[in-house]
């Protein structure tokens, strides 16, 4: 899309179309000839195995839904109606179960990576933005899906997370009767959710055409972060990119595998294959493991509206992203204090998600005793979570906008093809004729 | 409410007696005993004799108590269960399932005169209830509830190795545990006994009660197959054939996986052999 078409129809029939309708050019610009900068690495080939994971769990989410009976009543019995009578309804519905998950790991892999290279930074703000839309609906999904089996863990998970819009004020009492469709979380709501977890899944696809299309106005960012200059710079989408997307995708199948076939339950919770009882509640509440750092955060803050407020906040700290960050180098590569703080930043991401899934109030080293503050020893989860949280927000909110104020970047190449063609891999050819390129 | 009350109980306990770290750590019940089932690892499959045994221990002792009511009695006779047998594809055919069926009574209404009826059950039918309803269970055991066992194994974090421990590790309760009627000790039970031990809260013993009193015993089964009937061989036979009965199809999604496993990592290899062809002579 950037640049003129070069698409050639080559029979009469497509010459027809293209005057008409010129769908199968949108294709070949978009995916065949489309200017791909010829220096991404494999951390950029998460765009195509999200659109794989899309995929996958829309149409096994269909299948799904010809059984699925979504009634209180019902639900469990139909799930496993599924999964024992329906002929590969156990393949079926492990594969969206476990999809899902799947879907957000490459989705967390997608989001690091954009923010490693700088990849929400002008001009490309409007695609970040579009990229949390298409994250925030992720996790309405994953969240409704999750309440259908009507087990143990959905029914009391709905509990927990419709409870939180109760923390607000005035309204909330209101906002929670009125999602719950009722008094307390029953039949209404998972109807309402069922319908909803139909819905989404479309608006996210509809989200990621326009990911798409924004993404192809401003053209792939790249590891180095500059952008590509002349022809020397990019490779044709396909076969450079296709070729090596399918790869990716080839690999990122057999983790897929692994779990669904050998792995099934493993990132589920076993409270879930019990029938949903409003009058037991499990001993220990946890969401799915996607959800856990937010929900670390969400516990970290002792009172209950601060906590979702956090939470929250967390998540609007991803949306205000593209003008937190002051720096006018886009890659970390480059930036090698920002690097550390990256690190530090991911590490702080997978504590959270670790505190998230323990008791608040058990110590993170056993057996120790040290001083409590604020009601909870220093040495438990929630104080560790804390620490973390606290990085969190400070890594986006002092970071990003201040350390650019004092930081020595190293200096970022002239174009593309300068490092690329300093690889021992480079071709003589290639490198002298392009003079310009002296990195 | 039990994590509520862990919560309060640790809180109090950290605020009150100060040092007392350790607390925090009780309560947990032991880790499940190791077991080495058949049905592990990728080239896993159910042990069909065990499956038998296993279905013999849960007719004549489980089920007197607990239901399975998402299992139809054909299951019995499906591929990877105890009464699959090839010569009968249709496993409403095998006449050990339909044998094994004609033995249940299952509530069913006359087609003439609309009255309610019991009839023999057939392979289609579902394992009937051992209660007409849940009031019904409680009464007859002293309040408590039997869980169904269709997903038991799968219902419980460590899996048939859970119901395999509570079953064989029963053991006479520590002194200082005050154990109520119809309670019972079991080391394997999730729970929290801080609130009827009356010895420190740094030692409160593992595990918690559970309503169900022992319920195999050595030589309380005869096994057909001359399998020595011993409380572990039971306890492992009836954890197996639970396993199946949560989780009929794993033979047939463990072999499947072998085949998708071969299949995408020759693909991948093609994929990356192409790769590498179209990118030979562009530097990046």
């Amino acid at each position: 899309m950037s640049g003129h078409s070069t698409y050639e129809p080559k029979t009469g029939f497509e010459r027809w179309l293209d005057a008409r309708l010129p769908i199968v050019r949108l294709g070949y610009d978009s995916f065949v000839d489309y200017p791909t900068p010829r220096n991404l690495n494999y951390w950029w080939t998460f765009g195509g195995i999200l659109s794989l994971c899309l995929a996958s769990q829309l149409i096994t989410g269909i299948i799904l839904v010809m059984h699925y009976t979504p009634s209180a009543d019902h639900a469990f019995a139909s799930v496993e109606h599924i999964m024992r009578d329906v002929n590969y309804g156990w393949l079926i519905r492990y594969m969206h179960a476990n999809g899902a998950s799947m879907f957000f790991i490459a989705v967390y892999i997608h989001m690091l990576r954009g923010l490693y290279y700088g990849s929400y930074k002008a001009p490309r703000e409007v695609l970040w933005l579009l990229g949390c839309v298409i994250y925030l609906l992720m996790m309405a999904t994953a969240f409704m899906g999750y309440v259908l089996p009507w087990g143990q863990m959905s029914f009391h998970g709905a509990v927990v997370i419709t409870n939180l819009f109760g923390a607000l004020p005035v309204v909330g009492p209101s906002i929670t009767t009125w999602l719950w469709g009722g008094f307390a979380v029953d039949n209404p709501t998972l109807n309402r959710f069922f319908s909803l977890h139909y819905l989404l899944p479309f608006m996210i696809a509809g989200v990621v055409i326009l990911h798409i299309w924004a993404l192809h106005v401003v053209g792939q960012n790249n590891p180095t972060g500059v952008d590509p200059k002349s022809k020397a710079d990019t490779v044709p989408f396909t076969p450079y990119a296709t070729v090596k997307d399918g790869f990716a995708m080839g690999v990122f199948l057999i983790l897929f595998a692994i779990f669904v076939f050998y792995l099934p339950n493993a990132l589920g919770h076993s409270d879930n294959y019990i029938p949903a009882n409003p009058l037991v509640t499990p001993s220990h509440i946890v969401p799915e493991w996607y959800f856990l750092p937010f929900y670390a955060i969400l516990r970290a803050v002792p009172d209950k509206l601060m906590g979702v407020l956090a939470m929250f906040g967390a998540i609007a700290c991803l949306f205000a992203l593209p003008w937190l960050d002051r720096s006018k180098v886009r890659s970390m590569r480059y930036r090698p204090t920002m690097k550390i703080h990256f690190v530090i930043f991911v590490v702080a991401c997978c504590i959270l998600g670790l505190c998230g899934a323990k008791l608040p109030d058990d110590p993170v080293i056993p057996h120790l005793t040290t001083f409590s503050v604020m009601g909870s020893d220093l040495n438990s989860f929630v104080w560790l979570s804390r620490l973390a949280a606290l990085y969190y927000f400070a890594f986006f909110l002092i970071v990003m906008p201040f350390l650019p104020l004092s930081e020595k970047t190293l200096p970022v190449p002239d174009s593309i093809a300068s490092p690329a063609l300093s690889h021992p891999a480079a071709v003589p050819a290639e490198a002298t004729a392009a003079p310009e390129m002296k990195g | 409410m039990l994590r509520k009350l862990s919560v309060i109980a640790a809180v109090a306990g950290l605020l009150t007696a100060g040092a007392a770290g350790p607390a925090l750590a009780n309560g947990h019940p032991l880790p499940a005993k190791d077991v080495h089932w058949s049905f592990e690892g990728p080239l896993g499959k159910f042990d069909q004799k065990q499956l038998q045994r296993g279905y013999k221990v849960y007719r004549e002792v489980c089920s007197a108590c607990h239901s399975m009511n998402l299992v139809s009695f054909r299951n019995l006779g499906d591929k990877g269960g105890p009464f699959y047998d090839a010569k009968y594809k249709n496993p409403n055919d095998n006449p050990y399932v339909k044998a094994i069926a004609k033995d249940y009574e299952v509530a069913d209404i006359d087609n003439e005169t609309g009255d309610t009826i019991k009839r023999p059950a057939t392979p289609a039918d579902r394992f009937p209830s051992p209660f007409p309803n849940e009031a019904a269970a409680r009464a007859s055991n002293g309040g408590a509830l039997p869980p169904d066992m269709s997903l038991l194994a799968k219902a419980r974090e460590e899996g048939p190795a859970h119901i395999y421990s509570i079953v064989t590790g029963y053991t006479a309760p520590p002194k200082g545990l005050k154990v109520g009627d119809n309670q019972h000790y079991n080391p394997y039970m999730p729970g929290d006994l801080t609130s009827s031990w009356s010895g420190s809260h740094e030692h409160v013993p593992p595990g918690g009660f559970i309503a169900m009193a022992p319920p195999l015993k050595a030589g309380q089964v005869t096994f057909d197959d001359g399998t020595p009937s011993t409380l572990d061989q039971q306890a492992k036979d009836v954890s197996a054939f639970l396993m199946w009965a949560a989780e009929p199809k794993l033979e047939e999604r463990k072999k499947m996986g072998l085949a998708v496993l071969a299949y995408l990592i020759l693909f991948s290899g093609l994929l990356y052999a192409a790769y590498r062809k179209v990118w030979k002579n562009e530097s990046h």
